[in-house]
């Protein structure tokens, strides 16, 4: 039975390449041949649907905005949750334990519950329509994910070490960022991986606060889907091209992700 | 870790209190405000009370949507959660398969929900889609758009596909968190593969997995972009999960007071579950 214990990862990695490959296939067909045959790889190779999105602005724009705000989002997420989950972890205050559940909360809110509520408010503050009001509104559940798994990894560092640290005439902030970022380093990581991620991934939020100026890509592509008949070939395209940041994140913490899943508690 | 008290250390959590209750208790307020409020548009709004709780709560659309949102939960879960400890377990311990095997698997997470559903409507279509056409080749009559059936079939699958890895990183983070001692212990004792798993690397992997089925009910439950994109909910309301039903209600709709009264509900199923299994979690730590 040993012997045979490779083959079940093996066509489970089969199954999730399947769809992948498929879309790929499709994107490098071209529009008749997508409707008027089945083939498993495309017989008139065609680059079209890839120029077309490199050359028109409202596609390759809607790549442009999607990082935007994934990035805004990501060191606002981590900046913000970096002092507070070392006060997590590190001390004992008035209603911590409750904060620390009320914060999870908000990582369960279902994000349908707040698209509309989101919507008024961010055009109430004239924030409508912008990189920032996305960024923001995705701290929702960032915030509690990186405060989760920041504190999970700050917990795993000794208390030793600020204590020592202090005797040898360390001021806080000159330990907090000369010893204590550096030892965490792969927490912070870690935690920019999921905010990143999820960030990445989320729609519904991104597309209700957005009209034109900050249109995710995601939303793009719904867009296609729904207006310009079916243009197959071309929501392929941009699909694949979607697949490829998330592809580099995880390429660049590769070593971390298991290790990181276990230590963070996420 | 014996930790101090300090009071002042509210000044660190102070950023994250404001970023979050700007975000969630001011659009949370809002909820709450139309839930009980008739609104007749330019801010003109009438008190009604607990109405819209009581429609929605005797509702048949709610209950056939939190019907259909829990079986779907349900089922996911019984799949994932035994599915992504099975390869967890037969995945290798060192060598190049390891990131082979990590870079691969994560593969579904990241793509955006959206591409999800696309990419998925795509696979499964019956005529051009490499899952669709495989399966009316070997003699089924599938068709997800037309058949309810196969629409929860292709929708049960896409889950299955984008998610288990999740539990299967998780589980491997919890196997590989165990001491080799354990296994020679095991292996001395003369233990069964299955005697194995039972009493070592199970009850290691309980915190995790209580971790995984947490996320897993917490994100099925919220799910609205992949079936949305796939199925649009149809055929009929086949595949109309609670956020989908949600969304069409406040959006398309503009039912505001439903709208409102049944988002509180459906947070409250959430949060009341979320809150069982948080307390069932630090009750297991405290104890470790």
């Amino acid at each position: 039975m040993k012997k045979y214990k490779w083959l079940v990862p093996t066509l489970y990695i089969i199954f999730l390449m399947l769809p992948i490959y498929w879309l790929i296939n499709m994107s490098f067909k071209t529009t008749t041949e997508i409707i008027n045959t089945y083939s498993l790889w495309p017989r008139e190779f065609t680059t079209e649907n890839y120029v077309k999105i490199f050359t028109d602005s409202t596609w390759y724009m809607g790549y442009v905005n999607s990082i935007t705000y994934t990035v805004f989002n990501t060191l606002i997420s981590v900046a913000a949750a970096l002092p507070a989950a070392y006060a997590f972890s590190r001390y004992k205050f008035l209603g911590d334990k409750h904060l620390f559940f009320w914060l999870l909360t908000n990582r369960m809110a279902p994000p349908a519950v707040f698209a509309l509520p989101f919507f008024q408010f961010y055009s109430s503050v004239n924030l409508f329509d912008t990189h920032i009001a996305v960024a923001l509104s995705h701290c929702l559940f960032n915030i509690p994910l990186a405060v989760w798994i920041l504190e999970g990894f700050m917990s795993a560092v000794p208390k030793e070490l600020d204590e020592t640290a202090y005797v040898d005439g360390y001021s806080f902030n000159r330990f907090f960022f000369k010893i204590f970022i550096p030892t965490i380093a792969a927490g912070i990581g870690i935690t920019m991986f999921f905010c990143f991620m999820f960030s990445w991934v989320e729609l519904l939020l991104a597309k209700t606060l957005t009209a034109t100026a900050a249109k995710p890509i995601a939303a793009t592509m719904t867009r296609t889907a729904s207006t310009s008949g079916y243009e197959l070939g071309l929501l392929a395209a941009a699909g694949s091209l979607t697949i490829i940041p998330g592809a580099i994140v995880i390429y660049f913490v590769r070593n971390y992700i298991a290790k990181g899943f276990a230590m963070g508690r996420v | 870790m014996n930790k101090t008290i300090n009071q002042k250390a509210w000044f660190f959590v102070v950023p994250v209190f404001v970023l979050v209750a700007f975000n969630a208790a001011i659009p949370l307020m809002t909820v709450v405000n139309y839930s009980f409020q008739e609104t007749f548009g330019n801010n003109v709004f009438a008190w009604e009370g607990t109405r819209w709780f009581k429609q929605i709560l005797l509702s048949e659309r709610f209950h056939d949507a939190l019907g259909r949102q829990i079986a779907f939960t349900f089922i996911i879960l019984l799949i994932q959660i035994p599915l992504g400890i099975g390869i967890a377990l037969t995945m290798p311990k060192k060598g190049w398969g390891v990131p082979v095997c990590l870079i691969l698997m994560s593969m579904p997470l990241l793509i955006p929900w959206n591409v999800v559903g696309a990419m998925w409507n795509i696979f499964a279509l019956p005529d051009i889609g490499f899952l669709g056409y495989s399966l009316n080749a070997i003699g089924f009559d599938f068709n997800f758009t037309q058949q309810p059936g196969d629409a929860w079939f292709t929708t049960i699958l896409m889950d299955v596909w984008h998610w288990t890895s999740l539990v299967v990183l998780l589980s491997y983070a919890g196997l590989n968190s165990i001491q080799p001692a354990y296994y020679q212990a095991a292996e001395i004792d003369g233990a069964s593969r299955w005697a194995t798993f039972r009493y070592i690397e199970l009850p290691k992997m309980k915190k995790v997995l209580t971790l995984a089925i947490l996320l897993r009910f917490m994100d099925s439950f919220m799910i609205y972009t992949e079936p949305f994109v796939l199925t649009g909910g149809g055929p009929g309301n086949a595949t109309a999960f609670l956020s989908i039903d949600l969304v069409k209600m406040a959006l398309g709709q503009f039912d505001l007071g439903p709208a409102a009264a049944m988002s509180l509900i459906y947070f409250f199923i959430v949060l009341l579950v979320c809150w069982v299994f948080y307390s069932l979690m630090m009750k297991n730590e405290v104890k470790s």
